[in-house]
């Protein structure tokens, strides 16, 4: 009796867990089932590399460069403005500040996390955008650069909680040690703490980027929606995510430029395939 | 002639008072063991010689520990110079997860006490000589200290603090985690370490104690009950409860 219950509980696991694989495995499916067909009339390296993205014209091209720049853009001036100040913060959470303050802001940090992107983005648009504006003189607030403060502010709780774990587990005896042998705390958390958490702090960053490249509301809202190759980073721009996201709704179904769109799905899943992967190493690592 | 002199020294955790008024004169360049059961404030006497309960919140203390004459409880006294001239091995060997070389090298390079590679490669190899681990390690001076067995990682670990520490070297239990063949070879390098060092060493090891040491502390519930020749502790002790424990009636 109690064995066919131990069967039953088993078999009831190892299906939940088949269950998310096969669903991976199918979103990979129809993906790229989709996108297929599109690189049988449109040439993959001309849609990678293409510097046009016109769907609707007479003659349609379908070029992301524009949009995966935009992304790059977006996701780098992030992580440049996120990764500096979340690992200051988990330094502080974890080696300097007591331990009532170390609660209250891990859970608010974690709290932080949760807003939605939505919000992330109308904030954006009422601050950081007119202030942009103002503050560089230039013609439009909607630019990658504010995006990428807005998306910093967004990964940052994610980057900060995964990294104070990190830096957390690394053990008192080291820090003893180099106590003991005069090391300041300055001096122990450059030398010892960093370089033994530096990868859970590696792939803290690797997920927040993964997040970055799949974000859509905000960066929708907030970097101007303009798919032309941006000269610099107060220009605005447009991911891959946002041009799915803004013209999914008013494609025609099974035309080219549909498919076109499941291709850039295609590109990104890939892509934060890839980034998802190179974080889980180094989460192995430790 | 003592180096290390503990005055009237009291030690609180919070409201609890783990050290009672201890007195006593450490001897240059001799080896002095502290015995006494689990929890009678051998530890803690031994890390209040280095300031390292410092680093315990809710630790207060009182009285005097002078070194050298001067009471490093003093205003003004810089605990990393302390800290860096009084050398302290743990329990169990805390070897940082870097190389063996930049173990050495890290109490050189944060106490800036050379700069120069070459400096630093001497001292290195220096110190790894004088606790014999050099010729075992030479080959593989930049693979991970962590490869090393527990007795070569204890060994480096006196290593590390040689290649800094001027003259006063403490230890707490040392030896614990090792097997006996390894506890030997680790007692002879102490032996060998004191005609340069003076070395206070905690152990719950009787054996060890009567093994190594010149003069020996008997501890008991926070207090010092005798400090005498090792000798005399183990064969003649002149209190009851020193004899008590050394003959195994309790602890």
């Amino acid at each position: 009796m109690k064995k066919n219950k131990d069967v039953i509980i088993e078999t009831a696991i190892f299906m939940c867990g088949m269950l998310s694989i096969i669903f991976v495995i199918s979103i990979f499916i129809f993906l790229f089932k989709e996108a297929i067909s599109f690189f049988w009339d449109y040439n993959f390296i001309k849609f990678l590399i293409g510097k046009n993205w016109y769907p609707n014209s007479n003659k349609p091209l379908f070029g992301i460069l524009p949009t995966i720049i935009g992304s790059f853009l977006v996701t780098f001036g992030a992580c440049v403005v996120a990764v500096p100040i979340a690992v200051m913060s988990a330094l502080y959470i974890s080696e300097i500040a007591p331990k009532g303050v170390r609660n209250i802001l891990k859970s608010l940090v974690e709290l932080m996390a949760a807003i939605p992107s939505v919000v992330i983005g109308f904030i954006g648009i009422r601050t950081v955008v007119p202030f942009v504006k103002f503050f560089f003189n230039i013609p439009t607030g909607l630019t990658a650069f504010t995006g990428s403060i807005m998306l910093a502010c967004m990964i940052m709780p994610t980057i900060i909680t995964i990294s104070e774990d990190a830096i957390h587990s690394v053990p008192w005896e080291y820090k003893e040690g180099a106590f003991a042998l005069g090391a300041t705390k300055w001096q122990t958390v450059r030398r010892i703490v960093l370089k033994e958490a530096r990868p859970g702090i590696i792939a803290a960053v690797m997920l927040g980027i993964g997040r970055l490249v799949g974000e859509t509301m905000a960066v929708m809202m907030i970097t101007g929606n303009s798919a032309n190759i941006p000269d610099s980073i107060f220009d605005p721009v447009r991911t891959m995510t946002a041009t799915i996201a803004s013209e999914m709704g008013e494609v025609v179904r099974d035309s080219a430029h549909y498919k076109a769109l499941f291709a850039i799905g295609l590109v990104l899943f890939v892509i934060t395939f890839i980034v998802n992967f190179i974080a889980d190493l180094f989460l192995r690592k430790k | 002639m003592s180096k290390i002199e503990i005055r009237n020294f009291n030690l609180y955790y919070t409201s609890l008072h783990v050290l009672k008024n201890i007195n006593v004169n450490i001897l240059e360049r001799k080896i002095t063991a502290i015995i006494g059961p689990s929890g009678c404030g051998k530890s803690s006497l031994l890390r209040s010689i280095n300031r390292m309960n410092d680093t315990i919140e809710g630790v207060h203390v009182s009285g005097e520990i002078n070194i050298f004459g001067k009471n490093i409880y003093d205003i003004g006294i810089d605990v990393r110079i302390l800290r860096k001239n009084v050398g302290m091995v743990f329990q169990r060997p805390n070897l940082f997860p870097i190389s063996i070389y930049e173990n050495v090298a890290f109490g050189l390079k944060i106490n800036r006490i050379h700069s120069k590679k070459n400096a630093i490669n001497e001292v290195v190899e220096k110190s790894l000589k004088s606790v014999s681990l050099w010729d075992h390690v030479k080959d593989k001076l930049h693979k991970s200290a962590l490869s090393l067995t527990l007795e070569q990682q204890q060994r480096l670990c006196i290593a590390r603090v040689v290649a800094v520490a001027s003259n006063i070297i403490l230890l707490d239990e040392p030896c614990s985690s090792l097997d006996p063949i390894a506890t030997q070879k680790i007692e002879e390098l102490i032996i060998y370490l004191s005609d340069q060092y003076t070395i206070v060493i905690v152990t719950h090891n009787m054996q060890q104690a009567a093994r190594v040491s010149h003069n020996t502390a008997f501890m008991l519930l926070g207090e010092l009950i005798e400090f005498d020749k090792t000798e005399k502790i183990f064969t003649n002790p002149s209190m009851n409860e020193t004899e008590d424990y050394v003959s195994g009636r309790f602890g």
